[in-house]
């Protein structure tokens, strides 16, 4: 079983965020870089459902800097065998992150691509939807629960009012919700092995992949910032508060 | 011209508010892009919720109809929307973000090489919309260039339509759809079943956190009051991971985004990505023991006290106001 994860770098979940100024950006000169908390459960996952198939891979992909090689580093100390860095310094939209995938999934022909449901900086939610559809593959989303057996797998869904189940054949895609797994840390001798494993680069213009982004930021701001009320001293201060001046019991 | 083909969905045999939104920002689109609303509901046998679908202000429903659309699938349904988009030759397809257009619309997007943008909180006049990123603390205008473009909207970003004063045509039509590209096989659904209303739906919400120490005290402690006031139960992500409460519960940045007229939030600190799934409640209670939690930041009455002993005060409160 071979599986292919991508993976993000974004900034620590507990980082504030600030706009910068001009509003082209955020401000990173404080950030602390992470694997994204899905991407990392979908790291998980994917060594899991190895361990009990073996033999089996676990390719790690992440589109980006050069910098992101120390979250591939990080990946690969959980325990995934190899990384590939598709450097990449330019904005990418996400259908154009999909097709980078699509081009690197043909090429690397895994079982399975398990990937996390968002990234928690753009939260868009849509690469693995796009990757499905462009490789023509069954996909999962949200999943809480992935039952491989033979070729066939079965995946248990985080939906509105309940769970849902759905089953197809392998390959599919299947993205991470928060309670697939608990991730590992990263042990001592993973950290040692990893420094050894192959972390290889790719240029993204070398893929051939129409790169042209069809979604444009064009400004960023911070929120109107909700004002603080006033603290009450007692149940029956805030009661009556409710029904005279806020009119909602 | 710049039409919109909005994706009703349905729960059972009903619209639920959500979709109700999807309708009124689609008719906001339809309107800045001087184009028209065409609603599509699809499944199998569906009149009577396309029927319901027209009484709110579109100028056409389509009931796209197969037998491979019974179930809910991501294959099924891309192709057969995206098939219906071209051959109506929209402009924009907008949704709700709930767990089915999330699934759905980026798969949508990309059978149809479209731009998308999720979460859309507020539609421009010049083509731009605005969506939340980084859990709600950044607002991004984007542009989306092309021909066809893909749109989510956040459901408590718009109102929901209006029923309108005619009732739009509903137009039957068969889907199209290879069988050898639906891979995808509906297995079951596990409701979660509640009398309590839906947390996205709910005018009231009373949400318990970490605080409430175990899943018991959600029952003994928090329930009597989330029904006292005939509200919706959430909980926040520490909650729900401490496995006190289902996680649909769950209230955040990666869980449910609610926006009701009351907010109660119970021994919840107020994390980040908690405070993007409710701060844009009109208004807010945070109890909390905790006087410095960054709950206390966003509420408007804030109450310092141990929850144990606050929250049953608050029912029997609640219940002597009723009685007066």
């Amino acid at each position: 079983m071979k599986i292919l994860v991508p993976t993000k770098r974004v900034p620590d979940p507990a980082t504030t965020i600030r706009v910068l100024p001009d509003g082209t950006g955020i401000a990173t000169d404080n950030v602390k870089w992470v694997v994204n908390p899905f991407c990392e459960i979908a790291i998980e996952e994917a060594l899991r459902i190895k361990e009990r198939q073996s033999p089996g891979e676990v390719v790690l992909v992440s589109i980006g800097e050069k910098t992101w090689q120390e979250q591939l580093r990080t990946g690969l100390a959980m325990g995934a065998d190899r990384a590939i860095l598709v450097v990449n310094d330019k904005p990418l939209d996400t259908l154009a992150l999909a097709r980078v995938l699509a081009k690197i999934a043909a090429d690397e022909k895994p079982d399975l691509i398990m990937m996390g449901k968002q990234a928690i900086d753009d939260d868009s939610n849509q690469v693995g939807q796009m990757l499905a559809e462009m490789l023509g593959w069954p996909q999962a989303t949200f999943a809480s629960k992935v039952e491989i057996a033979g070729a066939k797998c079965t995946v248990t869904r985080e939906v509105d009012g309940g769970l849902e189940t759905v089953a197809f054949a392998l390959p599919a895609v299947i993205t991470s919700d928060l309670r697939l797994n608990e991730p590992r840390y990263a042990s001592l001798p993973g950290i040692m092995k990893a420094r050894k494993k192959e972390l290889k680069e790719i240029a993204v213009d070398s893929l051939g992949v129409d790169l042209v982004p069809k979604l444009k930021i064009k400004e960023l701001k911070a929120p109107a910032k909700r004002q603080a009320g006033r603290k009450v001293a007692s149940v029956e201060e805030l009661v009556a508060a409710l029904h005279n001046e806020a009119k909602l019991i | 011209m710049g039409d919109v083909l909005v994706f009703a969905e349905y729960q059972h045999d009903h619209l639920p508010k959500a979709t109700l939104v999807a309708i009124n920002a689609a008719l906001e689109m339809a309107k800045k892009r001087s184009g028209k609303a065409i609603a599509v509901v699809v499944g199998e046998g569906v009149d009577k919720l396309a029927g319901d679908a027209a009484r709110y202000g579109v100028s056409k429903v389509v009931a796209l109809e197969s037998p491979a659309l019974k179930n809910y699938l991501a294959d099924a349904y891309t192709q057969a929307i995206a098939e219906l988009a071209k051959s109506l030759g929209v402009e924009t397809i907008l949704a709700t973000a709930s767990a089915v257009g999330k699934d759905l619309f980026p798969r949508l997007a990309a059978r149809l090489g479209a731009p998308m943008a999720s979460d859309v909180v507020t539609i421009n006049d010049d083509g731009t919309v605005i969506r939340p990123m980084y859990a709600g603390n950044v607002l991004a205008t984007v542009e989306l260039d092309g021909p066809v473009k893909v749109i989510t909207v956040r459901a408590t970003a718009f109102d929901a339509a209006k029923p309108a004063d005619s009732v739009a045509p509903v137009e039957k039509v068969p889907a199209k759809i290879d069988p050898g590209a639906c891979k995808m096989e509906f297995v079951s659904f596990n409701e979660t079943k509640s009398d309590r209303p839906q947390l996205t739906e709910a005018q009231i919400v009373v949400s318990g956190g970490r605080g409430l120490k175990n899943g018991e005290n959600f029952k003994i402690v928090l329930e009597p009051l989330v029904d006292e006031l005939g509200a919706a139960m959430g909980a926040s992500r520490a909650a729900v991971d401490a496995g006190f409460v289902p996680n649909d519960l769950q209230v955040g940045q990666t869980g449910k985004v609610v926006a009701p007229s009351l907010y109660v939030a119970v021994g919840i600190s107020g994390a980040i990505q908690h405070l993007a799934g409710m701060k844009d409640s009109k208004v807010i209670v945070a109890i909390n023991k905790d006087e410095e939690a960054p709950i206390f930041t966003v509420a408007d009455y804030g109450l310092v006290a141990d929850l144990f002993k606050a929250v049953p005060e608050m029912t029997a409160e609640l219940k002597k106001l009723k009685h007066a």
